[in-house]
């Protein structure tokens, strides 16, 4: 296999674009990643696109070949769409690098774009409820917030930990992300909050409160994928895939104890044997943090934290930009960044990569050589993971 | 293969007030949700049972912005049956305002409601309704 690297990088701010259609959206991304690579369109070998709802947001299935026209790819570029919920553009990089590593392909664009928040909330939240279980979950008007509000009353029962306390630490997750994403200029939410700001906002699904969940967004997001040793030649800092892994739960019935997602168990363990790295050796995370638990769960399952043990990272400001621990999630996260579904887990690329390269401003982590990216779609039905490391 | 109990026959059996259930003769574990195999171990040597409809209710959400559809507040729960196998449903007959984490622990009775289904779901279905005792 070979070694596999990022060459250039794209995103759109995310947020809110009405008046553009998906495609406009992702050739943004797109034709700014091709250019920061040193290549055009016509050196694409394939388009690995990522898009989850385009059938709802503009009445558009099989976005691919025209997301694949709108930037001139070659004819012989097959453009492929992946639909894994919000992990969707994680998982079409993954399997860019795979290809890539396997000799495959040499040269391939991967990313996506969403329009949820141009869905509007009830809409948005049907259709998100989608990626919940149709038989057995969806029926009982269960919403992401819903699944993640579940794992939150496990933590505080299963740990002992009194709800309005668990409560504080998960507003500070919140917090924190602001913090980050108000140096962003990507950012839907450029602006910082406080924890009573978080504690004072109306519930969306108990405990849940409105600024413990991310945004609906728009917006896209794209990295062109190479082998290391075209890489070198091409641009000053390639950035090399170390390591992956992705993994699949099932119902949540199945799943049972939401607190400790297996499927990101076995994710974080297939991406630090291939790297031949631990969690200690991670300098910089972007991570799943749809809702503020949703961080804590993450940080304990790859192993930042014992299970259990991750609720006060942010309080005690070990996760934010000067803290003693990995910085987690500089761009602000899902929280503060926003999160576009099918577009999310290249914008964490994008992310991870700036920071490698030590281009991230006003949000850069001082000498960070490994980073790392977890995404994680539906509920807890996939987790994808990719660990990034200095080329 | 086809599977030992379908979710039209799930759907039925909850119609009729019956929980049925695969209990698996290899782990001898016990699936509640209709699939071709077992979700313990992967096993194909099911058979369908009826299970006692009695659990214990696991975590719980209010949930206060719906999908489009639906009428908010309601909760969604989850619960260990006695078998031992976790299901997804509703709490009904309580208010949701009134729920707090001493649900947490509670024995619930497990029976069903029909939910309508929108443009968009495969028909009115069941789903498990859990009443604390
Ligand atoms: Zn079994």
């Amino acid at each position: 296999m070979r070694e596999v690297a990022i060459l250039g990088t794209g995103m759109t701010r995310f947020g809110i674009w009405e008046k553009k259609t998906n495609t406009e959206l992702f050739a943004e991304a797109a034709l700014d990643a091709i250019a920061a690579s040193g290549l055009e369109p016509r050196d694409m070998q394939a388009l690995f696109f990522g898009n989850c709802l385009g059938d709802f947001e503009e009445g558009q299935l099989h976005m691919a070949p025209f997301a694949h026209s709108a930037i001139g790819l070659p004819v012989s570029a097959p453009a492929q769409r992946f639909e894994s919920a919000c992990a969707t553009a994680t998982v079409a990089i993954r399997q860019a690098a795979l290809l890539v590593a396997a000799g495959v392909y040499d040269v391939v664009l991967a990313g996506g774009t969403e329009k949820a928040n141009s869905m509007g909330t009830p809409l948005a939240t049907r259709t998100f409820a989608m990626a919940c279980h149709a038989q057995t979950e969806t029926p009982t008007g269960l919403t992401f917030p819903g699944v993640f509000a579940m794992a939150a009353h496990t933590y505080s029962s299963k740990y002992n930990i009194p709800l309005p306390e668990l409560k504080r630490d998960m507003a500070e997750v919140a917090v924190k992300n602001h913090f980050h994403g108000a140096k962003n200029p990507k950012a839907q939410f450029q602006k910082e909050i406080t924890a009573e700001m978080v504690l004072g906002g109306f519930m969306v699904a108990d405990p849940l409160q409105l600024l413990d969940c991310c945004p609906f967004s728009d917006g896209a997001a794209a990295v062109v994928i190479t082998d290391m040793k075209r890489a070198k030649e091409l641009v000053a800092k390639p950035v090399a895939i170390a390591g992956t892994g992705q993994a699949s739960g099932g119902p949540l019935a199945k799943q049972k104890d939401l607190t400790v997602v297996r499927a990101r168990v076995e994710t974080s363990r297939a991406a630090f044997a291939q790297a031949g790295l631990t969690p200690a050796d991670v300098d910089v995370i972007e991570l799943h943090d749809c809702f503020t638990i949703a961080e804590i769960l993450a940080l304990e399952a790859i192993g930042f934290y014992g299970f259990g043990e991750a609720h006060g990272a942010a309080a005690r400001g070990e996760t934010r930009l000067g803290g003693k621990g990995p910085v987690v999630n500089p761009s602000g996260g899902l929280k503060a960044k926003g999160h576009p579904i099918g577009a999310t887990g290249a914008a964490q690329i994008v992310e991870i990569v700036e920071q490698l390269r030590e281009e991230a401003g006003a949000r850069q982590v001082q000498g960070a050589k490994v980073g790392y990216v977890d995404t994680l779609g539906g509920d807890f039905g996939t987790v994808c993971n990719i660990i990034l490391r200095r080329g | 293969m086809e599977a030992v109990l379908s979710f039209e026959a799930y759907q039925e059996g909850l119609a009729a007030g019956r929980l049925l259930g695969l209990y698996c003769r290899d782990c001898g574990k016990t699936t509640a949700i209709p699939q071709a195999v077992c979700q313990e171990c992967g096993s194909r040597a099911l058979e369908t049972r009826e299970l006692e409809p009695k659990g214990i209710l696991q975590t719980f959400t209010v949930v206060r912005v719906p999908p489009e559809g639906m009428e908010p507040p309601y909760i969604v729960a989850m619960a260990e049956l006695s078998c031992g196998a976790w299901v997804t449903g509703n709490v009904v007959g309580m208010d949701p305002d009134k729920a707090g984490m001493d649900l947490i622990g509670k024995e619930v009775a497990v029976g069903a409601r029909v939910v309508k289904g929108d443009k968009y779901a495969m028909g009115d279905l069941k789903v498990l309704a859990f009443t604390v005792v």
